[in-house]
């Protein structure tokens, strides 16, 4: 296969990043002396441009089987193209959120990294070979760490990234050494390779071992308990449109290849998770990591009196229902995760677009300022009703049908209901989430409050909006985006149950 | 026909919050009328409705095949009885609230799309579609008790929602685990009720599934222990959202309860059956004896209502025709009868005198000074403490029956209940009307205001379809025996028709 095979197949990948060179070379040149409102537009426009044509690109190119390339560093199946489809279109709408504020004169940086992340987070769903996912994860972690500290005029931006690198840092040194054990037990990088080689592979305390470092190099990645204590400083300090942006897209790929590693490669040393009946492997691991983000995660979003903490804790809790779905296993399992993720992010994304309207506006982010907004600003007061309760899981909002899918998936997808007692527990713990959320409804709807009418900017207001009416229509018809994933799971996991 | 109700609810609920915000007359004019148009598809639907045909399909098509989720909405009897009685609350609840001014539009808008979710449990046979619609219902409780409601208001408002969400939680644990169960071993997962009634479940799975489904759903209907939302969550409401939370939402728990958690584990229920028997006896005594020494005049309504709902979940776990179509009639008939006794407490009484504390009622000359809402009282109270003439009656005598051929014992305690129930319901009326206090005590009594023409039309239609019910009970009798004839229900009667 020549270099133009390859440069064809990593065409999307080739668009975005030409894009953020021209984002960055358009504000550094020729918008040098604009108005801050145009550079920031024309960098959005360009950003819109670039990745829309990537997204074309992709969806006129799904290919119908498995293209693996090179050591399998390039894995090309039309599961792959669907999730970089979704990461572009969270990439574009975070885009058009960051017009709405005024965090930082370094315009063009900015969006240069946004898009160098997304490229990250593209190389990293489409990778099935160790090293690739590592540079892919640490190509997105170093373009989230600048971006959270972009925002120079306020201290607790730099605390935030300062805090979320040495995390991360950690993280991939602790990712990398359990690759370097898996490597060494197996002799293969690629996860087929890997795969074959643990089917005749006794669990022993050193797979166990390089197993839990990647379990906590992800679970960082994912924010699950005990590797969330960066979330809630993180969430709060980071730009808004950043925050955004760890939340959404780089959840999405994240768990994306995490099930892809676990469910692919390691599935031979699986173990099983069944109540008071634990065997060897990394589904007891999960479960555990599973139970106590879902408590930690809601037990603390109670306590919390600003909005993006509540959503950096409701982001721990989601977390944690989303690694159920690992557990399922599964073709199911697999499908509603992803399913969850992307809804969740489409959710988190909307909800971090309004706080970033309210804040801009009111300079606060506690739940005092969302006194009223129902009056204030009807139509983003109730996208963030919408948001809500979808997180809090209340039908016919997509968030509803995710968990249900997981929680269905996790009792099916294993013999005797073994996983009854993590959705007992995820369920329950779901009902207290419906009280912290209600709180920001409340301020919202029931408390009166001062101030005059709130207006956005067109862009961010309608991606808000269209990021609203993308969770009510994926909750009424889950088919619209099912349809699409789950042949694309069957073709790309023919091997799965 | 019968699903344009739901729909009609919730694009008016849409309508209203399209509408620019300025006029409140205006909302209330388009949510009555959607609600009216609710109750004529309602209509249509009864009198459409062979009681001959058992379960009428509606509707289905498939909505999520990869899960086996059916988009199937259908009526028998039963269901058909509870929605004409939503569409006849629906409509009386809006004419009870033509003096809310504040945010009317959202207010309305709420309202409907409660019924809306209402309408759509009664109607659904896919249990995937029938919670969605129920858990749909919760939400708007909570803005319509935390904006527009009265004492503790959010605290009210939040426990309610709490205890009807974690309700819902333990249904939905039920349900995945149904249907993992039953997909399992057949291979074909569905969440089609009839389906997943024929199957049969594991006696060991049906031992745990049954109490936390049935329990889960009762909770709503104000099941001993787990009645105490009720109460403060009735108190904290404005006059139509109680109407609507005692007189329709309680009984969304009740039926689901029968509908769902009754028909898919038997053996679960008779395992628990006397269990539940006697907490709901005990709601009956307990509901009954805490509303006598109540000083507030709507928390006297708020317990008797977990007293009669207790005869409700009573007359299910007698399992024979009789004290189960008599629990049906008098889900139908405390429907009527609560909505019309929070009317007159709520909007007669209180938004008048800005008062419902018995001690300061008594002053007030209140059989003078509105003497059509004393009429209104007196009668809904007779019906409500199960007078002849009245529906109440009929469906009580009938669970009453019930029980005495399953339950002995707990029929005569329960006759106790009644009359502590006529003893509480004299004892608000004496106290809120016809106190007997001195008649110049209080001059400004004379001020209030007369009792408006949407507050008459709405006490008169429920007054009359009180009688009616009780005259004539053969009208809704059929449906509901009907319903107890389908193929899905008639397993669970165990004999003992009349």
């Amino acid at each position: 296969m020549s270099y133009l095979d390859i440069l064809f197949l990593v065409l999307p990948e080739t668009f975005v990043v030409v894009t953020a060179f021209v984002a960055l070379g358009f504000d550094l040149t020729l918008f040098r002396r604009k108005t801050w409102k145009a550079r920031v537009n024309t960098a959005a426009l360009i950003t819109t441009i670039g990745c829309v044509t990537a997204i074309v690109w992709l969806w006129r190119t799904m290919p119908p089987t498995a293209i693996h390339h090179s050591e399998d560093i390039l894995v090309l199946t039309s599961l792959t193209h669907l999730l970089k489809i979704v990461v572009l279109i969270l990439t574009v709408l975070t885009a058009w959120i960051s017009i709405e504020s005024e965090f930082t004169n370094h315009v063009g940086e900015y969006f240069a990294l946004l898009l160098l992340g997304t490229v990250g987070m593209m190389f990293l769903v489409s990778s099935e070979n160790l090293l690739m996912i590592f540079v892919a994860l640490e190509l997105l972690s170093l373009s989230l760490y600048t971006m959270t500290a972009f925002n120079k005029q306020n201290v607790r931006s730099a605390e935030a990234a300062l805090k979320y690198f040495l995390f991360g840092g950690m993280s991939a040194a602790f990712l990398l050494f359990g690759f370097s054990w898996v490597y060494g037990l197996t002799g293969e990088i690629t996860l087929r390779g890997i795969g074959t080689e643990l089917a005749n592979h006794k669990m022993d305390p050193l797979l166990m071992a390089a197993l839990i470092m990647i379990v906590t190099g992800f679970g960082f990645k994912v924010a699950a308990v005990p590797f969330h204590l960066w979330a809630p400083d993180t969430y709060q300090g980071a730009p808004a449109p950043t925050a955004a942006f760890i939340a959404s897209g780089s959840k999405v790929a994240s768990f994306f290849i995490l099930a892809k590693l676990l469910v692919a490669g390691f599935a031979p040393s699986a173990g099983g998770a069944a109540w008071r009946n634990f065997t060897d492997g990394w589904v007891p691991l999960l479960a555990v990591v599973a139970a106590l983000s879902v408590i930690i995660g809601n037990v603390a979003a109670i306590a919390q009196s600003s909005v993006r903490r509540l959503l950096a804790y409701s982001a721990v809790a989601h977390a944690g229902y989303a690694l159920i779905g690992i557990i399922a296993l599964g073709k199911n399992g697999i499908a509603s995760l992803i399913y969850y993720v992307v809804t969740y992010a489409f959710t988190v994304l909307g909800a971090f677009g309004v706080v970033a309207v309210v804040e801009e506006k009111s300079h606060d982010e506690r739940f005092g300022a969302f006194a009223g907004l129902g009056k204030r600003a009807p139509v983003l007061s109730f996208c963030m009703m919408i948001f809500m309760l979808s997180l809090a899981g209340i039908p016919p909002l997509a968030g509803f049908f995710g968990k249900f899918y997981l929680f269905a998936a996790a009792l099916s997808g294993w013999q005797d209901l073994a996983l009854l007692w993590l959705v007992i527990l995820a369920i329950a713990m779901s009902a207290v989430s419906l009280y912290y959320y209600l709180q920001v409804l409340k301020q919202i709807y029931v408390i009166p409050g001062e101030g005059s009418t709130l207006r956005a900017s067109w862009p961010a207001k309608m991606s808000i909006v269209l990021l609203a009416a993308s969770v009510v229509a994926l909750g009424l018809a889950p088919n619209l985006l099912l349809d699409r994933l789950m042949p694309a799971v069957q073709r790309s996991w023919a091997a799965l149950k | 026909m019968l699903a344009w109700t739901v729909y009609l609810s919730f694009i008016g609920a849409l309508v209203l919050l399209a509408v620019p915000a300025a006029s409140a007359r205006a909302a209330r004019i388009i949510a009555l009328l959607f609600a009216l148009g609710g109750l004529m598809c309602a209509l249509i639907g009864a009198f459409e409705y062979k009681p001959e045909a058992g379960i009428a399909t509606i509707y289905k098509t498939a909505w999520i095949p990869a899960l086996g989720i059916q988009y199937h909405l259908a009526v028998d009897g039963i269901s058909l009885t509870l929605v004409l009685l939503t569409a006849i609350a629906a409509v009386v609840g809006i004419l009870f609230s033509w003096n809310v001014e504040h945010r009317a539009k959202e207010f309305f808008a709420f309202y409907l799309a409660l019924i809306g979710g209402v309408y759509g449990v009664f109607i659904s046979f896919d249990l995937f579609l029938l919670f969605v619609f129920y858990e749909l219902a919760i939400i708007p409780k909570y803005f319509l008790i935390a904006i527009w409601g009265s004492t503790q208001r959010e605290y009210g408002a939040m426990k309610l929602v709490l205890y009807s969400f974690v309700g819902s939680a333990m249904v939905l644990i039920g349900l995945i685990a149904a249907y993992a169960v039953a997909g399992g071993q057949t291979g074909i997962y569905t969440f089609n009720l009839l389906e997943l009634a024929k199957f049969g479940f594991p006696e060991s799975f049906q031992r745990w599934a049954f109490p936390l489904v049935f329990v889960g759903f009762a909770i709503l209907a104000g099941l001993w222990p787990f009645h105490t939302w009720a109460p403060t969550g009735h108190v904290a409401a404005p006059t139509a959202a109680s109407m609507l939370l005692a007189g329709v939402v309680m009984k969304l728990g009740a039926y689901g309860a029968l509908r769902v958690a009754m028909t898919l584990f038997p053996q679960g229920l008779a395992v628990w059956r006397n269990v539940i028997a006697v907490l709901a006896v005990i709601g009956i005594v307990y509901g009954a004896l805490v509303a006598l020494v109540q000083r507030d005049f709507k928390f006297v309504i708020g317990y008797s209502s977990v007293s009669h709902m207790g005869f409700v979940l009573l007359g299910l776990m007698t399992l024979t025709t009789i004290g189960l179509s008599g629990a049906v009639l008098q889900m139908f008939s405390h429907g009527i009868i609560a909505g019309l006794l929070f009317g007159v407490v709520g909007r007669m009484v209180y938004d008048r005198t800005h008062t419902r504390d018995f001690g300061e009622l008594e002053s007030m000359h209140l059989n003078r000074a509105i003497p059509f809402a004393a009429r209104t009282f007196v009668l809904a109270g007779l019906a409500s403490m199960g007078l002849p003439g009245f529906s109440g009656f009929i469906a009580e005598l009938q669970v009453l029956i019930g029980a005495w051929q399953a339950f002995p014992t707990l029929a005569v305690i329960c006759g106790l209940g009644i009359i502590i129930g006529a003893a509480y319901t004299l004892r608000a009326i004496q106290k809120s009307f016809y106190s007997g206090a001195r008649i110049d005590a209080n001059p400004g009594a004379a001020l209030l205001e007369t009792i408006s023409v949407p507050e008459r039309i709405g006490a008169v239609v429920l007054l009359g379809a009180t009688i009616v019910i009780g005259v004539y009970p053969t009208l809704l009798l059929n449906l509901i025996k009907s319903g107890f004839n389908s193929p899905l229900m008639s397993p669970l009667v165990k004999g003992g028709g009349l």
